[in-house]
């Protein structure tokens, strides 16, 4: 065994892709956190490519039941640790986008509303990808999926993403963080300050899956910096209700930079994208304005996404009364 | 009684019919008398969370019955698969649609495949003592156990008991030791993920140890009995030895069988009466002895739409190749009583050969009455 | 009675290196030691950050991050030979 091979307390050897964002993740969240931590991890690619028996490539306690019940196994975990007298190991929950946005959801909101102590790490990847990529809540506008599929009448997801940061700091946690696997310095600072929290704390970090979003592996970091330079995902954070931008994209590059790297945005119309880089400016002036950085300005509508629907037959002019 | 088995860590949903257990757990747990309860937001996270606090040491409890045990339908599959002694109260109640907060055995029957003992009391006396039994079964051959109690019929009657004090529960049940709980000292990974080569290795090793709990049960049975006077065991026969006809039956019904069993005894017909008290492992040997060429008729108030009655398949099944001629009667559904009369029905209609048909068919005079 | 679960590390006997096509080669003395080769690789296996990169290539699947992300391009790709 190669002291490489050694080094983490997330091993190599599991069968995440060449180049998968989730996998590097991993390796930062296990070897910030340190040891004394309880894993609970959610059925997902992060799930089946770490832990097909009799391998295992966690080096700390870990736990897997189901894919939407990490929050209320993680809420069990903690109890078990009060009971037993324990008040240092951190209870860790480790779910993708697809546990967290969508399927467990609920649990995840209990969790938050009972004040559970636990640390609640998300990998984003905007998809399902163990499933073979179908959309999720995390799944942006425009993006084509095996469930948002580019046909004749619908051209990829319709809808925004859900907010979750904004909803799990109106939960009441203290602490919300949104990171990147391609900031790793931004990432492993706000780890620490997650696991410092009594109580539920979040972080949610941008992780690209090539294969999902359609890049070659070997630029899974581009991809993210780009997203993060394009205002496509922020890296801020949420304390006691405080907004704070870690990094501002001020002088932006155009969202057309990190999509067009994206075999998921391939088929996007110019209208499309323009919607996408008004929401992203859009965005970036929200949370500028929330983070003190620019005095409050008129409200500004979001843009009406357009429209997808087949042109409408006209309407019958009403009888004259 | 469940307070007195030294719980660390509770979940619980309030459903009817047991929502005023989750209430009187919650008392103890403000009074400090357990450790941790946890308020979960849904059934599906009650048993999650017991799940997480099993696999972390705890010892754990929870109640539940109907539509709250339907939704634990996926988790009681993976509690059971890892080996969790999770002990949880089942309420029996009926399943939706349409919805029913009445008496029958549809929710804990239609979990039969999860891979939990289940264990079915047919009065409240044999509930407070099941519940430490249970604890201790779980607890040496790591399945999780269901201890089944009718819901209404058992859960809001008032009922003389003898709960054993907390001297006696403490002498019966050896404190909970988890061989592989989660801790950074000794890291492994629970709930794996196993491709075709291995997941049947597992399912093979419950099943095995499923039906070894069987000793088990018997010995907590036994011990109990020594502790307390009251002794159990898989099933319990009344005056089957020398009967010709025999109800057989879960739950709360069978004391009502035992009163026509004497009635009818009196009047010189051989009859008698088998609580099924174990439901899983399913008791094949102890029924095949008991009932052995007798006429026998199961009465299951639970169905399997466009199949037998459960209960009734599985005791047919054992007593294939004895001579025995078994019934089935299914009804008493959605709280709807099976009376004496029905029973007195039964044990007729078994002089005039095999058969197979709804019990308690008449509608009642109002849609509240039993 | 089996409790099914897993020792730690135990993916290391998964020789994952064996996947890679093309495999990272490193001109150590252009080296500056800045660790992002370390911290992005997924696998985990560029040996100690801030030290000039140590590759095991017995898990290594050649995904060439580490080449793409290089700050001075001292990572080279080249393809793996066939045995």
């Amino acid at each position: 065994m190669s002291k490489q091979s050694e080094m983490h307390l997330y091993a190599p050897g599991h069968s995440g892709c060449p180049g998968c964002g989730p996998s590097n993740a991993l390796i930062q969240v296990c070897d910030t956190l340190g040891k004394d931590i309880i894993v609970v991890n959610a059925t997902g690619c992060m799930e089946i490519t770490s832990s097909q028996y009799p391998e295992t490539a966690w080096r700390v306690p870990y736990i897997h039941s189901l894919f939407e019940n990490a929050p209320a196994v993680a809420s069990g975990v903690a109890a078990a640790l009060k009971a037993a007298g324990n008040d240092h190991t951190k209870v860790v929950v480790i779910a993708g986008d697809g546990s967290t946005y969508d399927i467990g959801f609920g649990s995840f909101s209990g969790m938050l509303e009972r004040g559970d102590n636990v640390l609640y790490v998300c990998y984003d990847n905007q998809l399902y990808a163990n499933t073979g990529v179908q959309k999720s809540g995390a799944t942006p506008y425009g993006a084509a999926t095996t469930t948002t599929v580019v046909g004749k009448v619908h051209k990829g997801k319709e809808t925004e993403r859900k907010p979750i940061m904004e909803i799990v700091a109106a939960h009441g946690a203290q602490y919300c963080a949104s990171a990147s696997i391609a900031y790793y310095a931004d990432l492993q600072m706000k780890l620490k300050k997650a696991k410092a929290v009594k109580g539920p704390s979040f972080v949610v970090i941008d992780a690209p899956c090539c294969l999902g979003a359609g890049f070659d592996g070997a630029i899974t970091m581009k991809v993210s910096k780009l997203s993060v330079a394009a205002r496509l995902w922020f890296l801020y954070e949420i304390e006691n209700g405080q907004y704070k931008m870690n990094f501002n994209p001020a002088n932006p590059k155009p969202v057309k930079e990190p999509l067009e790297l994206q075999k998921r945005f391939k088929h996007l119309s110019p209208e499309q994208i323009e919607h996408i880089q008004r929401m992203a400016n859009l965005n970036y002036e929200t949370l500028l304005e929330k983070s003190g950085m620019k005095p409050p300005a008129a409200p500004s509508q979001p843009p009406a996404p357009p429209s997808q629907a087949p042109p409408q037959a006209p309407q019958p002019t009403p009888a004259k009364a | 009684m469940a307070v007195n088995c030294k719980l660390d860590v509770v979940a619980c949903y309030p459903i009817t019919p047991t929502t005023h257990l989750t209430e009187e757990l919650n008392k103890y747990y403000a009074d400090g008398k357990i450790p941790e309860y946890i308020t979960v937001e849904a059934e599906f996270s009650a048993i999650s969370a017991l799940i997480g606090a099993s696999a972390t040491g705890a010892r754990t409890f929870t109640t539940t019955g109907g539509q709250g045990l339907l939704y634990m339908h996926e988790p009681l599959f993976s509690a059971a698969g890892m080996r969790l002694p999770i002990v949880m109260l089942v309420g029996n109640r009926a399943v939706s649609s349409p919805l029913n907060i009445w008496n029958d055995e549809q929710d804990s029957i239609s979990q039969r495949d999860t891979g939990w003992i289940q264990i079915y009391c047919k009065n409240n006396q044999e509930a407070v003592d099941t519940i430490p039994q249970a604890f201790y079964i779980a607890e040496k051959i790591l399945l999780p156990v269901m201890v089944c109690v009718d819901g209404h019929y058992l859960t809001h009657a008032v009922e003389q008991v003898d709960v054993a004090d907390e001297s006696i529960v403490q002498k019966f049940l050896p404190p909970y030791k988890y061989p592989l709980k989660l801790d950074p000292e000794n890291p492994v990974s629970l709930g794996v993920y196993a491709n075709p080569t291995h997941y049947q290795i597992f399912r093979e090793d419950i099943m095995k140890d499923m039906e070894s709990s069987k000793e088990l049960i018997l010995e907590a049975g036994k011990k109990w009995g020594q502790l307390t006077g009251r002794e159990y065991g898989l099933i319990r026969e009344y005056m089957v030895a020398d009967a010709d006809r025999v109800i057989v039956g879960v739950g709360s019904l069978i004391d009502n069988v035992i009163t026509v069993v004497n009635e009818l005894r009196e009047n010189g017909e051989k009859v008698g009466a088998l609580h099924l008290r174990v439901f899983r492992p399913f008791p094949r040997e102890e029924l095949k002895k008991a009932l052995a060429g007798k006429k026998v008729a199961v009465i299951d108030r639970d169905i399997s739409i466009g199949g037998a009655a459960p209960i009734f398949v599985e005791v047919a099944e054992a007593l294939n190749g004895t001579k025995a001629e078994v019934s089935s009667f299914y009804g008493g559904l959605g709280g709807r009583g099976i009376k004496r009369t029905h029973i007195r029905d039964v044990f007729e209609k078994m002089k005039k050969g095999a058969r197979r048909e709804w019990i308690a068919t008449e509608a009642p005079k109002s849609a509240m009455s039993g | 009675m089996i409790i099914p679960h897993a020792k730690p590390g135990s993916s290391t006997q998964n020789l994952t290196g064996e996947w890679k096509a093309y495999m990272p080669i490193v001109t150590g003395d252009k080296c500056i030691k800045c660790g992002i080769c370390q911290n992005f690789c997924p696998e985990g296996i560029m040996g100690e950050v801030k030290k000039i990169p140590e590759i095991d290539y017995e898990y290594c699947k050649g995904c060439s991050i580490c080449a793409n992300e290089c700050p001075v391009k001292c990572i080279a790709m080249e393809r793996v030979e066939e045995d």
